[in-house]
């Protein structure tokens, strides 16, 4: 991190408050990109400058290199997880994986969960390789509520057509899923990823058991606006996803709309904290008291 | 104090927008520290008869004239449009916006190369918007499509001495332009950065590095887009093109020095 004028390190720009991104990836050599490594250290020195105390990260497969990146082969997604495992073991607390599954491959994507989840894997990325809300999908949530990890899903708001090189699926589609397992957590992906975010807020207004992140390269006025008023603050979560300037922007953002410091800390950790496996955040865990698990399990228990 | 050449008052026809009010602009403009900005009127892009959408950018904008700078639009196919670059002149515009794409135009259009000249010859800047919002979200109806590097190069080339600006590009296109320009003719184009993507990909320091700080200017796309996000994007620069200085609109503005009307 840069050094102020008088030696000290500079403060981070989001402030000093833990702070989780909940929607990061990484590259490896596998990857096809000669910066690979490049784009992996801009990643934790911009996180560092901006005080991401923790990078919640998946490798899809190759990235698209050996097999596409939403429709990774077997193969692929071991290598990717593999890689993902000793990022984490390699930075420690400041990076914690989710095991990556394309269910396609229903065997292996609960192989892979088991094995990796051994391997200190602390949630599941779900492969936008299948529509959410096919029965398919249903193992991976079972093992999703019985590990108490929490399904990450790449989301197009308001999906009115098939767009290439994904099975991507809409608010519509992961609510019917998360309806059909209340047990489990959803991270409704990017919010800012694309497609109309209000069709998404509607669609998953009434389900306890789905989060927002707010990564995406879209900033547009009036989303995050429109999020609060839709899920309130307990069910937003941080991430920067591939775009880590309007990640701080979005910070800035919601300092300007007027957040209290209770709910700030709720969209910036706490709800993390609270839908993750107990222990995934040793830094910041001593901040989050036992309500806010009480909490939680109220709501994936099953309450709707 | 910098100059945000890239914002819009009025509502935007495909969702709705809060707030795009001018007494609204000028108190985020405090807030984000941002001196003056280049206003043009959102709704106008998508007028066919750009002429009301101007009257009511220089009604709304006048109680404010100080901190608001009004970009009308000039549409040069338009009868008898050299009225509306003429009155730009006079209301002290320190440029004039065109959208090509909005207006079915195809990047060679003469009707774009005669206003480019037009602009050259009275030193008013042209300015030009990639887009408005992100392609994966467009309204069914709103198949105008984004503005191309073929538009922009084809401009840039058409006139010696026209001045452009574009906004809302990335960059992929930036380095299609660029790239495709003589020096003379890339010293003539500017790009807001409010489109361009930071860390970890990195875009705008590459492009800082590789085409030059000076080629690009503060820009925000309110009231589209948060005002946030081009300050986030300079401040996550690696250290080294940190407070790196870009150019000025205000400079930019004043560059031709052959303006009828200066301001």
């Amino acid at each position: 991190m840069s050094d102020s004028a008088n030696g000290e390190p500079a403060p981070p720009l989001a402030g000093a408050a833990p702070l989780i991104d909940v929607h990061a990836h990484f590259f490896h050599a596998g990857c096809g990109r000669r910066d690979w490594q490049a784009v992996n250290a801009a990643r934790m020195r911009a996180g560092d400058r901006i005080g991401i105390t923790c990078h919640v990260a998946s490798i899809l497969g190759s990235m698209g290199h050996t097999s596409p990146t939403y429709f990774a082969s077997p193969p692929d997604v071991s290598r990717g997880n593999d890689e993902m495992l000793a990022i984490q073991r390699r930075e420690g607390a400041r990076v914690r994986s989710y095991v990556h599954v394309n269910p396609n491959f229903g065997d292996h994507a609960l192989a892979e969960i088991e094995r990796c989840a051994a391997a200190g894997a602390v949630g599941i990325k779900l492969s936008a390789s299948r529509r959410a809300d096919d029965r398919l999908v249903d193992p991976v949530a079972e093992q999703a509520a019985a590990r108490g990890f929490p399904v990450l899903h790449h989301i197009w708001q308001w999906r009115r057509k098939e767009w290439g090189n994904q099975e991507a699926s809409d608010g519509a589609e992961l609510g019917r899923l998360a309806e059909r397992h209340p047990g489990a957590s959803f991270i409704l992906a990017h919010i800012g990823g694309g497609g109309d975010y209000r069709h998404t807020f509607a669609a998953v207004r009434e389900l306890p058991n789905v989060y927002l992140d707010l990564s995406g390269s879209g900033v547009d006025r009036g989303m995050l606006d429109d999020a609060l008023a839709a899920v309130g603050p307990s069910r937003l979560l941080w991430g920067c996803d591939i775009t880590m300037c309007t990640g701080l922007a979005k910070l800035r953002a919601l300092e300007v709309i007027g957040l209290s410091p209770e709910d700030m800390a709720l969209v910036r950790w706490r709800n993390a904290v609270r839908i993750f496996p107990p222990g995934t955040f040793p830094s910041v865990q001593g901040g989050a008291d036992a309500g806010d698990r009480r909490a939680h399990a109220s709501v994936v228990g099953g309450a709707r | 104090m910098t100059t945000d050449v890239n914002c819009w008052i009025g509502p935007y026809p495909f969702r709705y927008v809060p707030h795009p009010d001018p007494d609204v602009l000028v108190r985020v403009l405090a807030r984000e520290r941002i001196g003056s900005a280049w206003v043009g009127h959102l709704p106008s892009a998508f007028y066919r008869d750009p002429i009301p959408g101007n009257d009511a950018l220089y009604a709304a904008l006048e109680p404010h004239r100080a901190v608001l700078r009004p970009t009308p639009v000039v549409r040069p196919d338009w009868p008898k449009w050299e009225g509306m670059l003429r009155q730009a002149l006079e209301r002290g515009a320190p440029a004039v916006r065109a959208y090509p794409p909005q207006w079915g135009m195809g990047p060679h259009e003469p009707s774009m190369h005669a206003l480019a000249a037009a602009c050259a010859e009275a030193g008013v800047a042209l300015l030009l918007a990639v887009r408005f919002e992100d392609l994966r979200q467009r309204h069914w109806m709103d198949s105008a499509g984004d503005l191309t590097a073929a538009h922009v190069r084809s401009i840039a080339r058409s006139s010696p001495g026209v001045r452009v600006v574009v906004a809302c590009a990335g960059r992929e296109m930036i380095e299609e332009v660029h790239w495709g320009l003589t020096p003379d003719e890339q010293a003539r184009v500017w790009w807001d950065i409010s489109w361009i993507w930071g860390p970890p990909e990195d875009h705008l320091a590459h492009l800082f590095r590789t085409i030059g700080a000076g080629r690009f200017v503060f820009g925000t796309g309110w009231p589209m887009r948060l005002t946030q996000n081009p300050r986030a994007n300079l401040d996550l620069l690696p250290d080294e093109l940190r407070g790196v200085p870009m150019a000025d609109g205000a400079e930019i503005a004043a560059g031709g020095g052959q303006r009828a009307h200066g301001d």
